[in-house]
């Protein structure tokens, strides 16, 4: 099958492009990328004048919830709420019931993604055994079975030792470890720790608590030589932890969700559980530090941490509501309209933070728009007016505090393999 | 004066006007209580829904005759540990309690915001007595109500509230209450209880308990939660009661006029020395006194000033 998309602004970092130029896609791939391309007979072409066409755009981080939790999210529901949002990739972790620490898992969900899925679902193994923090998960046969990470996202390994082992175990697996750095002593609080916190009296977990553990899992990664992945990095002095590392040379990245550009631990006034994750919203330095770090490359990616859950688990009091929010359908519109638009990131850092930046890291096909690639496209509409409607989210979860948010720049069309999964 | 809220639930929401306003009413509510039949009509026919989530002696009791002395039907409502663990949830809950049709609905709960979750709900006034360490705005009115009375007036004075500031409701009311009329406010604790960037609530911040309550004309003792030490605040009751209990020894220092005050219950022999408890200086008691009158001037604010 051909198709051609025709007269869109090619944006591919990776490839260092950014002009007007068609995309000819054939079997699935990127067949060639130039100025004024023929179409051959039969292909289907697709008139993307005035729009943007950038490599597809993955989310490292998501919660599909399948198998265990379906009522949350499915892998139907989840990789909709992808291609609706402009993702053609998405990398789903663990926390599923059961736990993914043990190949039959992983074999599932691809099993499942295969048939269910409408976009690429990559799994991330468990670093210890039912993320108790206490023995290995079978990493090897994890990463046999095409887990492209290893995380206990959602709990932190508290253990350093067991840590440092896992860090040590996977290197010949060549895939990083993730880490949801969070010291689980320090940081029970509801929210973040600062003068907010003290108004409201909810309890408040200080920024501290992520940073002894970025500082502790840098160490480790300087001792074993790991790829350690910072998830949804949130304060500024982690932010400072990470430049330093990268800095002295130590094999470390980081992702930052688009909440933590976006708000500040004062929305939290409202007592909307809709506003309770974990980071916690923290405050405005951080929000700065972590958006100057996106630009400069501290930070390497977006993930959105989309984490789904039933509103009778969100919608109660504040300080026993469910940590998580839906992430998926928001993060591009967001930031075209929040950073984009006003000049804070140029339109093609936010496609490698996107799309090259996750690819890379993960070691995925993708990120990229070079002939033989995979032709997975996100094709973005810069014109394109929204308001975030919760109603109208292909995912199950409806939590967000972005509800109600309008902007203008949205996705346009998704593609994976060449074929159109959302527009 | 006029009365516009729907809700009380919190000092942080009012102005000094609306405060006196209560004050005031309050104070004219008081003298029910010194008839012989302690009853008026004004709020006949009204229901008050008492919804105690935490157990409360003295504040739920305190509302109970507030409503009962205006006459309006006051029902307890308790359910013992979170509304999770009952498996109904708060918003549902509230939705059953609006189908009866209450006026006034009383809330406390472990739970910060709850209230305000309530009052998002419900069609009825909602009354905070107290939600996690957020806020407990009729203790503020009637700590308020004792200091006027006392001192008679409230503008110019300084106030210390002494002890674990960070776990505290009554501190947050207070320090929003006392600010709002004039007062200076300091608190005093060791650090692991005074909460992040506390100043900027406006108060001073002491760790010397002598230093704190020298120039004070009012010390408000907070009660000290037995679980403080398990979480590490503290090391031991004996060291926290050496430390920064009140006793007569360091009364010695303090104004002659200086008002002691608690929100109880008292630990006696933690926070306060018995013979303070039962000193002249003490007006504990009078606390106690004026929270009914301050909750018959919400209750009436609240259900009775829209006409019956």
């Amino acid at each position: 099958m051909n198709r051609l998309i025709k007269g869109g602004r090619v944006v591919d970092p990776a490839g260092g492009t950014d002009a007007v130029q068609d995309v000819w896609i054939a079997d699935g791939r990127i067949h060639k990328v130039g100025r004024g391309l023929k179409a051959p007979a039969g292909a289907e072409t697709v008139d993307a004048t005035g729009k943007v066409v950038c490599p597809g755009f993955i989310d490292m981080h998501v919660h599909l919830r399948e198998p265990g939790f379906e009522y949350k999210e499915t892998i139907a529901s989840g990789t909709r709420a992808a291609a609706a949002g402009g993702f053609t990739a998405v990398a789903c972790m663990a926390n599923t019931f059961p736990v993914n620490d043990n190949r039959a898992v992983t074999d599932y969900i691809l099993a499942r993604a295969r048939v269910e899925g409408v976009v690429r679902v990559y799994p991330i193994g468990a670093v210890t055994r039912n993320l108790e923090g206490t023995q290995l998960a079978e990493l090897a046969e994890q990463a046999e079975a095409g887990c492209v990470a290893f995380s206990d996202d959602g709990k932190c390994v508290m253990n350093a030792e067991l840590y440092r082992r896992a860090m040590e175990y996977a290197l010949p697996f060549g895939v990083p470890v993730i880490s949801h750095a969070e010291d689980c002593d320090l940081g029970h609080g509801a929210m973040h720790e600062g003068f907010v916190s003290t108004e409201l009296g909810l309890s408040g977990q200080p920024a501290a608590a992520e940073e002894v553990m970025v500082a502790r899992d840098i160490i480790l990664a300087e001792l074993t030589g790991a790829h350690l992945h910072v998830a949804h990095i949130s304060t500024a002095g982690s932010v400072r932890l990470v430049r330093d590392a990268k800095a002295r040379g130590v094999r470390v990245t980081a992702e930052v969700t688009p909440h933590h550009l976006l708000l500040t631990d004062e929305v939290v006034r409202s007592y909307d559980s809709s506003c309770k994750m974990a980071p916690p919203l923290r405050g405005k330095r951080d929000v700065e530090a972590c958006l100057e770090a996106l630009v400069d490359g501290t930070i390497d990616c977006v993930a959105t941490d989309h984490a789904p859950h039933a509103l009778s688990e969100k919608e109660g009091e504040f300080a026993e509501a469910a940590n998580g929010i839906v992430g998926l359908e928001t993060a591009v519109p967001l930031l075209l309209d929040r950073l984009v638009r006003p000049g804070v990131l140029d339109l093609p850092t936010l496609v490698t933070r996107f799309s090259t930046g996750p690819a890379r890291l993960l070691n995925l096909p993708g990120g990229s728009l070079a002939p033989g690639a995979a032709a997975d496209i996100t094709i973005l509409d810069l014109e394109r007016t929204w308001t975030v409607d919760p109603a109208t989210f292909r995912s199950r979860g409806r939590s967000t505090p972005f509800a109600g948010f309008t902007g203008i720049g949205a996705p346009w069309m998704t593609l994976v393999g060449g074929v159109t999964v959302a527009s | 004066m006029s009365w516009k809220r729907k809700d009380l639930l919190g000092m942080q929401d009012l102005d000094a006007a609306e405060i006196i306003g209560v004050l005031d009413t309050a104070s004219s509510m008081k003298e029910i209580a010194a008839r012989e039949i302690k009853k008026v009509p004004t709020l006949r026919g009204k229901t008050v829904v008492n919804l105690f989530y935490e157990s409360s002696t003295r504040t739920r009791t305190s509302f109970e005759i507030a409503g009962k002395w205006l006459s309006a039907d006051v029902i307890n409502f308790s359910a013992s540990g979170s509304s999770a663990d009952k498996g109904e949830s708060l918003l549902d809950t509230a939705r059953n309690i609006e189908a009866m049709s209450p006026d006034v609905v009383v809330v406390r709960h472990k739970a910060a915001g709850a209230p305000a979750l309530l009052a998002r709900h419900l069609r009825c006034g909602v009354v905070n007595a107290g939600d996690g360490a957020h806020e407990h705005p009729t203790q503020a009115l009637l700590d308020l109500m004792t200091i006027r009375e006392k001192k008679g007036h409230l503008e110019g004075l300084n106030v210390t509230i002494v002890g674990d500031i960070t776990h505290s409701r009554v501190a947050r009311s207070d320090i929003y209450g006392m600010r709002k009329m004039g007062i200076t406010v300091t608190v005093a604790g060791p650090p692991t209880l005074i909460p992040a960037q506390c100043q900027e609530l406006g108060v001073k911040v002491s760790h010397r308990l002598e230093e704190a309550i020298a120039h004070a004309d009012v010390i408000m003792m907070l009660r000290l939660q037995h679980e403080r030490m398990e979480g590490g605040f503290i090391p031991s009751l004996r060291e926290y009661s050496r430390v920064w209990g009140l006793s007569l020894a360091k009364l010695e220092h303090c104004r002659p006029d200086v008002l002691i005050m608690h929100p109880g219950p008292v630990n006696r022999g933690v926070e306060l020395a018995p013979e303070v408890a039962d000193s002249p200086y003490s007006v504990i008691l009078d606390q106690v006194a004026n929270g009914v009158a301050v909750r018959m001037a919400v209750l009436y604010m609240l259900a009775g000033s829209k006409g019956a």
